[in-house]
């Protein structure tokens, strides 16, 4: 038998939740970002145990995981960083900043560090386009960069 | 004090914290509302229409013609919501992140008095993703505004009630649409849904529903105020009200300023935006975000308004003009501007999911220099394919204005691109 992956906490949180809302089935991405704020990211299992407690399909389930931009479906390190690469970014240089981060963390999009301190991975636009070029850190944003500013940033997250 | 010339942003402070519930009260905070329950709904919706409020998000619908959509339906058993759009994703718009860090019980009130007209039981904040400091400052005033008296039962001694719930997205361009925005709420995937039926008839959950942008909303409690034709002088060219300008690209001052409503495109780009950065010249404009045609240099005297820009060929959309510069290749920009429209994409009408990965390769392959003749002509066609009417929502088209005003404008640099076999800017 397939250990859970959600807690007795993470159900509570949920259950409590979806009685806010007409039918069951609506708290579907409340229930995704909770177990993705628990476990930084909705595994397959997570997803298996979230449909049982909606009463919903995981293929329903996941169809909703998915379309969304920001529902992690693989594993994400520690500090995830979201380069915007949208027009104003762009116009901005946000590319540099883009291959800085690449060659100075060693991965693309998409992929994460050893020891899981870091993964890369693209935004659409963050709005904060008159301080372009922006990056998302986790919960933080960092405004008005350059290339410079860079290394500081990201030394500040372990 | 008060500027009258700026109902918007006059009491938002500069220091990053947004006005606590003691301090907009202190500058006559929820007196409209106090206001506003003493009238019958009828009449405040009329008040709305005649102040000519029209949509912030990029639409441009009266929006007292919107709330007079809900039927005056004497089925009380029927719940009806009242949702605000702060899901603002328009690449190049930044303008509501101010009003709900800056003012967060502006926007609360506003929603209030809009969900008294349509006599609205629940209503929602709808917030994108990343705007985590709005989401401290909506939660904090939400909490504040039901422990005064403002959200709850029997509102300020009233026979209104109403709950308000804060909804946190997790990051899609297509939850601004209203529809999709619904189905989001949902706990859906945020596909539009057919019109008709409209939201006000059957909306959230089936029952009528109004969704209103921030900017929007955050004009209600001053024209409750200050009434109709106060608001409706404001403006420059008499559409009513000011109007949130931004503006970002290779420009001196990068910003945000609340002016009166038709104000000129030159204005903004050179007074207030301070003209173009030292070594860069104007080559073009969207002039209210990514989906929004370009305009050019003869077009700069252009009053900002709905009707004006939308004579001119684009559309006035949020108002945050993005510059393009000399320096930077209108084939890339546009190129770096379907990209996004093709991810963002929901992929559920088949002209949009399918030509818009089509039109962002083809103008890669430009970019790489591996254009061809014929390209220019498949740009073309795409435009009309997504054209309005032949998707089940305004994306396509919408990604499609900026693709085909830069084809009429900057069709030699298609060429370039083509004879050269490179980008001419790299």
């Amino acid at each position: 038998m397939t250990e859970k992956i959600l807690t007795t906490e993470d159900i509570a949180e949920i259950e409590k939740l979806y009685q806010h809302f007409p039918i069951k089935s609506a708290a579907c991405i409340e229930g995704l970002k909770i177990i993705q704020k628990n476990h930084r990211w909705v595994s397959d299992q997570a997803v298996k145990e979230l449909a049982e407690l909606l009463s919903m399909s995981p293929a329903a389930i996941d169809s909703v995981a998915t379309y969304y931009n920001l529902i992690f479906r693989r594993p994400v390190g520690r500090n995830v960083i979201l380069v915007c690469d949208s027009v104003s970014c762009w116009i901005m240089g946000c590319e540099k900043i883009l291959e800085r981060l690449k060659s100075k963390l060693g991965i693309a999009y998409g992929e994460t560090t050893i020891e899981d301190r870091f993964t890369l991975l693209s935004v659409s636009c963050l709005g904060t386009c008159d301080h372009a070029p922006a990056i998302m850190i986790n919960e933080d944003l960092h405004r008005d960069l350059t290339v410079d500013k860079l290394d500081e940033i990201l030394d500040s997250y372990k | 004090m008060n500027n009258m010339d700026k109902p918007l942003t006059q009491h938002i402070k500069n220091d990053g914290t947004w006005l606590t519930l003691r301090e907009y009260e202190k500058v006559g905070g929820y007196q409209a509302l106090k206001k506003a329950l003493q009238s019958e709904p009828k009449d405040i919706i009329k008040m709305v229409k005649d102040a000519g409020l029209k949509g912030r998000g990029g639409a441009g619908f009266s929006t007292g013609t919107k709330w007079g959509l809900i039927h005056e339906d004497p089925d009380t058993s029927i719940t009806r919501y009242f949702v605000a759009n702060a899901d603002e994703m328009e690449p190049g718009s930044f303008k509501d992140r101010f009003l709900l860090e800056g003012n967060p019980h502006q926007l609360i009130e506003g929603l209030i008095i809009g969900a008294y007209a349509i006599q609205a039981s629940f209503s929602y904040i709808f917030l994108r993703w990343a705007y985590h400091h709005a989401g401290k400052a909506i939660t904090q005033s939400i909490q504040e505004a039901y422990a005064a008296g403002y959200l709850g039962k029997n509102i300020a001694g009233s026979n209104f009630s109403l709950e308000l719930s804060l909804h946190i997205s997790v990051g899609r361009y297509m939850c601004g649409e209203e529809t999709a925005l619904l189905n989001a709420l949902e706990g859906k995937r945020a596909n539009p849904r057919a019109k008709p039926p409209y939201p006000s008839d059957s909306g959230l959950f089936g029952k009528p529903t109004i969704v209103n942008n921030v900017e929007t909303l955050c004009n209600v409690p001053n024209i409750i105020m200050n009434g109709a034709d106060w608001f409706v002088k404001l403006s420059k060219t008499g559409e009513g009200g000011t109007k949130l300008y931004g503006a970002s690209g290779r420009v001196k001052k990068p910003g945000l300023w609340e002016l009166p409503l038709g104000t000129s495109l030159r204005e903004l780009l050179e007074v207030h935006a301070g003209g173009m950065s030292d070594g860069y010249r104007f080559k073009g404009v969207l002039p209210g975000g990514g989906s929004t045609d370009f305009l050019v240099e003869e077009h700069l005297d252009v009053a900002m308004d709905y009707a004006s820009v939308m004579k001119i060929g684009s559309r006035l959309g949020t108002g945050t003009i993005i510059v393009l510069d000399d320096k930077t290749c209108p084939v890339g920009m546009v190129h770096n501007l379907e990209k996004f429209f093709a991810h963002e994409s929901c992929g559920w009408c088949t002209p949009c999911r399918e030509g818009l990965p089509w039109t962002a390769k083809i103008l890669n392959s430009l970019e790489q220099g591996n254009g061809k003749k014929d390209d220019i002509n498949i740009l073309t066609f795409q435009t009309h394919y997504m054209a309005p009417g032949n998707t089940f929502c305004a994306l396509a088209p919408g990604a499609m204005e900026p693709l085909q005003s830069a084809l009429k404008y900057f069709k030699e640099d298609f060429e370039n691109h083509i004879d050269q076999h490179k980008c001419p800017w790299k």
